[in-house]
């Protein structure tokens, strides 16, 4: 399954649609597909119905969080030091806003073959978290992008049932982000023990013996 | 003497009937762990079924991103805590594909040995409680049980856990095989036919167990390929796939053995797939042990301390007896992962529940979920 050859027929077959390739230096070098959200329902029908491919099967769906970043790199820029014009490093940085992304993990259990990884990414991690929901291609997206959307909050349109799976409906925050911070009062309850922390800092205040 | 088929009880034709929702979990039985259905019945008959998760979430993933790689090892093991052998074997191949570990022979063989001997033991006790659901308390489920324990004291002796076992590391397994242990496998493994002839005898023409299961809870092969469904309960709506022939992952292309498939996709098939695969199982494990190599057990380039894999991404699946067990990790250069998912087979499986069940009584429910083979540790995670 090369990338590349998946990667020119789609664009040959989907009119208007590009596709990035996302290389992965890991040794097994799966490499991936990132599509736009416009034409991802298209590459997936594509992808599940071609008759070369025939990936019928989703197997992992999953998110990931990405954080605005800096990435900074050195170059070489020349400066007059002292009168003479010589090469100084220089660190330039770079702001990288920050996205969620879909991946989706891909085989065929017709051709028994795979895996064709997708992507897909959001615009920003605030307001515009939404990307089209694939449950109508693969019905396995179905639980599995309700627990995105639990957890990092991604908005799947066209989801037929988009509540919370894991976290209680009441919840308001996404877990897996990268910038959640859990609450110190967890599920707070008063007890009677805190009645009674209370008259002793109060027995306390009023000069009692500790 | 015949009775009349006329109601005794008067029914006046202006009584109404009206749904009632019943919300079968957390706590019951059949649920084998913290689970809900929310049903709604017609009768005795489902017309809508709810399953809500989550009673068991203890973000498992988060946990791990916050852990170095190793660390997430012996947490794997509480994942699916029937079968924390294979857990570590799925978590220890995406591993190694992330940072291109190579694993010695002996450690194969004895991978296989030990993942094949947790796929026995986990099919024995879902045949047990399985029946357990039908309502035959105790006998079949004790008869598994009794011959689960055989297989997890091989396991103790290796490992030192009956259960969380925490056996295998990046490009091997933790420890060699102890004095005598391999012969005492042999016979254990040479002894399991015996049970599932017993078994078989016992039930293979129990006429409640048809009547039970059979017809009950179909899964169309069309449905199942677009849910995800994996493992055992694929393969007996009739498809063909199972990722120890697909992916040949570690070395079971050296392996004869076959795959059962089953006809109908009902509960009966289910079943019977879980009864066949053991056969098959009984096969690899005979193969596996007496072909067992000599030799090391770990990559001697193996780092274990300051473990940090280059940037990238991997997936590694293997067959874990639910079926496909997944993890995708996500490799920033630092010593934890950047992302850490696991692809739970339990929770993928549940995706067509409502659709299996509709139509069928309430008492079906418990069955078709109890053929599911669910375990909460990984479907909540």
């Amino acid at each position: 399954m090369n990338p590349e050859t998946i990667k020119s027929e789609l664009e040959a077959n989907i009119p208007g649609c590009v596709l990035q390739l996302v290389t992965n230096a890991s040794p097994c070098a799966q490499h991936s597909l990132l599509m736009d959200a416009e034409h991802a329902i298209a590459v997936a029908t594509y992808l599940r119905d071609a008759a070369g491919l025939r990936m019928d099967f989703c197997s992992n769906v999953t998110g990931i969080d990405w954080p605005q970043r800096e990435v900074s790199e050195k170059i070489k820029v020349k400066k007059l030091v002292d009168g003479v014009e010589t090469e100084v490093d220089e660190v330039k940085k770079t702001v990288v806003p920050g996205y969620l992304e879909a991946v989706y993990h891909l085989y065929s259990m017709e051709l028994k073959h795979g895996p064709v990884i997708l992507r897909m990414r959001t615009q920003d991690r605030d307001a515009g978290v939404h990307l089209p929901s694939l449950m109508h291609v693969w019905r396995s997206a179905d639980l599995q992008e309700r627990e995105i959307f639990d957890l990092y909050g991604i908005i799947f349109d066209g989801h037929h049932d988009l509540r919370r799976l894991l976290m209680w409906e009441n919840f308001v925050d996404h877990p897996m982000r990268r910038d959640y911070v859990d609450p110190d009062d967890y599920e707070y309850e008063p007890t009677a023990h805190d009645e009674v922390l209370r008259r002793a800092q109060q027995h306390r205040a009023e000069g009692g013996r500790q | 003497m015949a009775y009349p088929s006329v109601s005794l009880t008067p029914q006046p034709e202006h009584v109404g009937t009206q749904l009632l929702e019943v919300s079968m979990g957390p706590q019951h039985p059949s649920t084998h762990g913290v689970f809900r259905m929310d049903v709604v019945l017609d009768g005795e008959s489902v017309v809508k079924l709810k399953p809500v998760f989550g009673y068991l979430h203890r973000n498992h993933e988060k946990i791990a991103e916050q852990e170095t790689y190793l660390g997430s090892m012996p947490y794997t093991d509480r994942l699916d805590y029937l079968c924390s052998l294979t857990n570590n074997w799925g978590y220890a191949l995406a591993v190694e594909k992330l940072a291109g570990i190579e694993v010695p022979e002996r450690a194969e063989y004895l991978r296989v040995i030990v993942g094949e001997m947790t796929r026995l033991q986990n099919h024995a006790l879902l045949v047990g409680f399985l029946m357990q659901d039908m309502g035959s308390s105790g006998t079949p489920l004790m008869y598994a049980f009794r011959e689960r324990e055989k297989l997890l004291d091989l396991f103790e002796a290796l490992t030192g856990a009956r259960m969380m076992c925490n056996y295998m590391r990046f490009g091997g397994c933790r420890v060699d095989l102890p004095a005598g242990w391999l012969e005492h496998a042999k016979k254990v493994v040479d002894d399991f036919p015996r049970f599932l002839d017993e078994y078989e005898a016992l039930l293979a023409g129990n006429e409640i167990l048809m009547a039970r299961t059979q017809g009950v809870g179909v899964l169309s092969p069309e449905l199942a390929v677009s849910a995800g469904i994996t493992g055992p309960m694929l393969r007996a709506s009739g498809v063909n796939y199972d990722i120890r022939k697909v992916d040949k992952y570690g070395i079971y292309d050296r392996f004869a053995f076959r795959v059962p498939l089953g006809d109908h996709g009902d509960v009966y098939d289910r079943y019977m797939i879980r009864l066949l695969e053991m056969r098959e199982t009984v096969k690899i494990l005979q193969q596996a042990l007496r072909d067992l190599p000599e030799g090391p057990i770990m990559d001697p380039k193996t780092k274990v301390r300051n473990f940090r894999p280059k940037p990238g991404e991997a997936y590694g699946r293997i067959e874990s007896p639910k079926g496909e067990l997944g993890f995708y990790l996500v490799s920033d250069g630092s010593p934890t992962p950047y992302r850490y998912r696991v692809r739970p087979p339990s929770l993928v499986n549940l995706t067509v529940l409502e659709e299996m069940c509709l139509g069928h009584n309430v008492a079906d429910v418990v069955v078709i979920l109890g053929s599911v083979d669910i375990v909460l540790g990984e479907v909540d995670r």
